[in-house]
């Protein structure tokens, strides 16, 4: 089969012992080397995948047993900085798709201004993301930390909240049914931030190891395989978004 | 017909030569424009009362934008069978393991939903 051209390329590496010192020994060749990474890099994010799964999965059963106290919810959201970080993120993961290019090309300038540029928008994210979640707080919408019913039942008993707000107020049963929404979008959200926290610490590193000339010798493994991470995180707020901010924003 | 398997297992191994495939900046430029056009998209759908299509729209634009990501951002249009093979198969276990979940749950309580 002509998709496996490590083993046909094998001979060919054999005859002569040069090779980029990235190269390791277990390897026939860098371009198996480089299948072999790109693989099991996928097999990583698949793990992520079921494991974001799984919370769509709970997402989409409550959402559909409680359907008006989601929309309820959803509509606490704020649908500009929810589409404004959407923006952000796509950004994102443009200029890291313009890193591993730069990277190719081994223009180290333009790889580590990408990078730059990718750490600055995640971390931009993040502070919108900070924005909403002070709000939330404010309001006792955080369930399991500070969650009042009271706030659903009776928005007007916080004068304060209720003068920037003007909450229309929820029965009962409905608002009860907002706790699990919310308790849904600090975990779903608060897992995705996880991940950007963790990209941008890993961004962090590239960029010093970027300026150091690292990925432009020809090596490009690493910032390849960090593109995948980041684009796969950028995938499940692509999902995220429509499910939490824009149900039945008609209504 | 044999003639283009002949082509294909040609362009295959030409392929298998190179170092590796380089996506031209332009070809992200124009992902990036069609992920916020989308975006924009999936905004103002929402505004719109389509009853139950509403969701159906939502989640038809998010994977016409995650598909868009997977295939050029993140190269797999460019890569290897094994990859290929590898994303497919999960997508396709993903689904199967939503489909039986939410199965389970519209037929425990079927008839109360």
């Amino acid at each position: 089969m002509s998709d496996s051209p490590a083993i046909a390329n094998g001979a060919l590496v054999a005859d002569h012992h040069e090779h980029p010192a990235y190269l390791r020994h277990h390897f026939n060749s860098t371009e198996q080397q480089a299948d072999t990474t790109n693989f099991a890099m996928w097999l990583f994010l698949l793990t992520e995948i079921m494991f974001f799964g799984g919370l769509f999965t709970a997402y989409l059963i409550f959402r559909n047993w409680y359907y008006p106290a989601f929309v309820a919810a959803s509509h606490q959201l704020n649908i500009f900085w929810g589409t404004a970080n959407t923006a952000v993120l796509i950004s994102s993961s443009f200029t890291m798709a313009m890193g591993v290019w730069s990277a190719e090309m081994r223009k180290k300038g333009t790889l580590v201004l990408c990078l730059v540029l990718t750490f600055v928008l995640g971390l931009i994210f993040l502070g919108i993301k900070t924005i909403e979640y002070s709000e939330k707080i404010e309001k006792h919408h955080v369930p399991g930390f500070h969650y009042s019913l009271q706030s659903f039942i009776n928005p007007a008993s916080d004068p304060e909240i209720y003068k920037e707000y003007h909450d229309k107020p929820m029965a009962l049963d409905m608002a009860r049914h907002t706790e699990l929404y919310f308790f849904l979008y600090f975990a779903m959200t608060g897992m995705h931030a996880l991940h950007m926290i963790i990209g941008i610490a890993i961004l962090g590193f590239m960029i010093f190891r970027a300026r150091a000339g690292a990925y432009t010798t020809g090596h490009v493994t690493f910032v390849e395989n960090f593109g995948l991470y980041w684009h796969f995180v950028d995938i499940i707020w692509i999902f995220l978004f429509p499910l939490l901010y824009l149900i039945s924003r008609h209504q | 017909m044999s003639e283009q398997t002949g082509h294909e297992a040609h362009a295959e191994a030409a392929h298998g030569e190179h170092e590796h495939h380089v996506t031209p900046p332009i070809v992200y430029v124009i992902i990036f424009a069609t992920l916020l056009v989308f975006t924009a998209l999936t905004v103002g759908a929402s505004y719109i009362e389509m009853g139950i299509f509403n969701p159906i729209v939502a989640l038809a634009i998010g994977v016409v934008k995650a598909t868009l990501v997977v295939l050029f951002f993140m190269g797999v249009k460019y890569s290897t069978k094994l990859t290929k093979l590898t994303v497919f198969a999960g997508l396709f276990t993903f689904l199967v393991l939503i489909g039986m979940t939410l199965a389970d749950y519209i037929s425990r309580a079927w008839g109360r939903w």
